[in-house]
């Protein structure tokens, strides 16, 4: 078959490069996910406090990231505070920043709904055994508060894998952008490159998310009760 | 016997609140050990309340409330250790689904009582054999049916070796073809000697179990009898009442 195009993955370094772009989409998911978890309990405990301004604000912070699309933020974040502060932040930084300021507010809406919906009578009957407060916490309600909690947590982590293709718009170099690169290279040589380099694209991000995907079903289907 | 006559709970004009509600209004009550008290109402007239104030689930607003001789209404009662010699099963089972049928029976044993674990499990494997649910003990909750879900509670219950059982309505969550097996497991427990308090709605059960009968209405002790007497000639026009609504006249 002369010229499928499927060559131009192996010219050069193209096939480093793809690999390369996709370690800066799983850097930038993973990085913004470790922050976003950890934020995003403190803000999920706090959800869960009697005061109502702060669970107000907390709440609306959270709307904010609903509504206002992510490809927002990140034009806001790069291209309107960072002149406007006179701070030069890189678009791979900006990318975290958002990213994780994003997945905190989704971690702690989470969190607070594992808390809420925890029946009363869990903490009674391990009260009923005599349990002191933190072996109610470590052995009866954390256990299943963090059970309730992984499949939503999963599947917002694969959201946020896929969402990183945006990051593409503010300069940062991904496994898209380098695969547009290698394609408008070639765009004469081998017009069919297009289809070989999307792709591969296609399967990479596959084999990123699909097993994060099996990871959540294992756990929803193993818990549920 | 002396052991026959010794009081373990005291109960003396106890007064709960829920906002405005007056839920239990002056409630006076004597609990024997090795007797089975079974308390009878009408729904919302205070009987499970009662129970959850004598393990401390329930904030009460006067009176007292002594476990052999101890006051558990001042201050600073250390509920975990009384928690454990008057241990509770509660309506919907309450196991932990996250545990096995043995996890959740030695929880309390293991983390609570700090006990030997070797000791710990021949004891809750004793007490599953005697309910026919030893093949069950590495099940998880969520694969048992309610009526052996319940019968895993009172076992596990059963395991921390309390001086008394609080028994709130256990059977009515169950399909009426499993509100035997659990009321068998009780009246032999019954038969052992064992100290019991039990709400229930099973009025052959309460007649068959009981050493004697609490009637209560609106927050209130209305008559307390022997099972063969409330029954037949309750003393009080209230009792009467509710009777009636467990006769089915023909028409």
């Amino acid at each position: 078959m002369p010229n499928s195009g499927v060559e131009v993955l192996f010219e050069g370094s193209n096939f480093e490069r793809l690999l390369g772009g996709l370690l800066v989409t799983i850097e930038i998911a993973f990085i913004s996910i470790m922050i976003g978890t950890i934020l995003g309990v403190v803000m999920g405990l706090l959800r869960t406090v009697p005061t109502r301004s702060l669970r107000l604000l907390l709440r609306l912070y959270l709307e904010a990231f609903r509504i206002i699309p992510i490809l927002v933020w990140l034009y806001v974040v790069h291209f309107s505070f960072s002149p406007l502060l006179h701070i030069d932040i890189s678009g791979e930084t900006t990318a975290i920043l958002v990213f994780s300021l994003w997945g905190a507010a989704e971690i702690g809406d989470i969190v607070r709904g594992a808390l809420e919906s925890m029946p009363k009578h869990q903490a009674e009957s391990g009260k009923a055994l005599g349990l002191s407060k933190g072996q109610l916490y470590r052995y009866v309600l954390i256990p299943q508060a963090v059970r309730r909690m992984l499949p939503g947590a999963i599947n917002l982590a694969t959201r946020m894998v896929k969402t990183t293709s945006l990051v593409v718009l503010i300069g940062v170099i991904d496994v898209v952008k380098v695969g547009q690169q290698i394609i408008e290279l070639g765009v004469i040589k081998a017009p069919n490159a297009s289809f070989w380099v999307y792709g591969l694209i296609f399967i990479l991000y596959f084999l990123v998310c699909y097993p994060l995907s099996v990871l959540s079903r294992k756990y929803e289907r193993r818990w549920q009760s | 016997m002396s052991e026959n006559t010794e009081i373990l709970l005291e109960v003396e004009n106890l007064q709960k609140f829920f906002g405005d509600r007056h839920v239990l209004n002056g409630i006076s009550l004597q609990v024997k050990r090795g007797e089975v008290t079974v308390i009878l109402g009408p729904s919302g007239c205070g009987k499970s309340t009662l129970l959850r104030c004598l393990n401390g689930l329930e904030p009460v607003q006067g009176g007292t409330i002594h476990y052999l001789g101890q006051n558990l209404t001042g201050e600073h009662v250390n509920w975990r250790e009384i928690r454990q010699h008057i241990g509770m099963v509660f309506q919907n089972y309450e196991l932990f689904p996250h545990m096995t049928v043995i996890e959740n029976i030695l929880l309390g044993p293991l983390k609570a009582q700090k006990r030997d674990s070797k000791e710990a499990l021949q004891q809750a494997e004793t007490l599953l054999d005697r309910v026919g649910l030893l093949a069950r003990k590495n099940d998880y909750p969520r694969q048992l049916s309610g009526g052996q879900k319940q019968r895993i509670a009172i076992v596990r219950a059963l395991c921390m070796n309390p001086d008394i059982i609080l028994f709130d309505e256990v059977t009515a969550s169950l399909d009426p073809e499993m509100v035997r097996e659990v009321l068998d497991v009780i009246l032999g427990l019954a038969n052992q000697g064992m100290t019991m308090l039990i709400v229930t709605h099973e009025m052959g059960f309460a007649r068959s179990v009981g050493d004697r009968i609490v009637f209560m209405d609106q927050g209130k002790i209305c008559e307390i009898a022997d099972p063969e007497q409330f029954f037949t000639e309750p003393a009080t026009e209230r009792a009467q009442q509710f009777l009636n609504i467990f006769e089915y006249n023909k028409l």
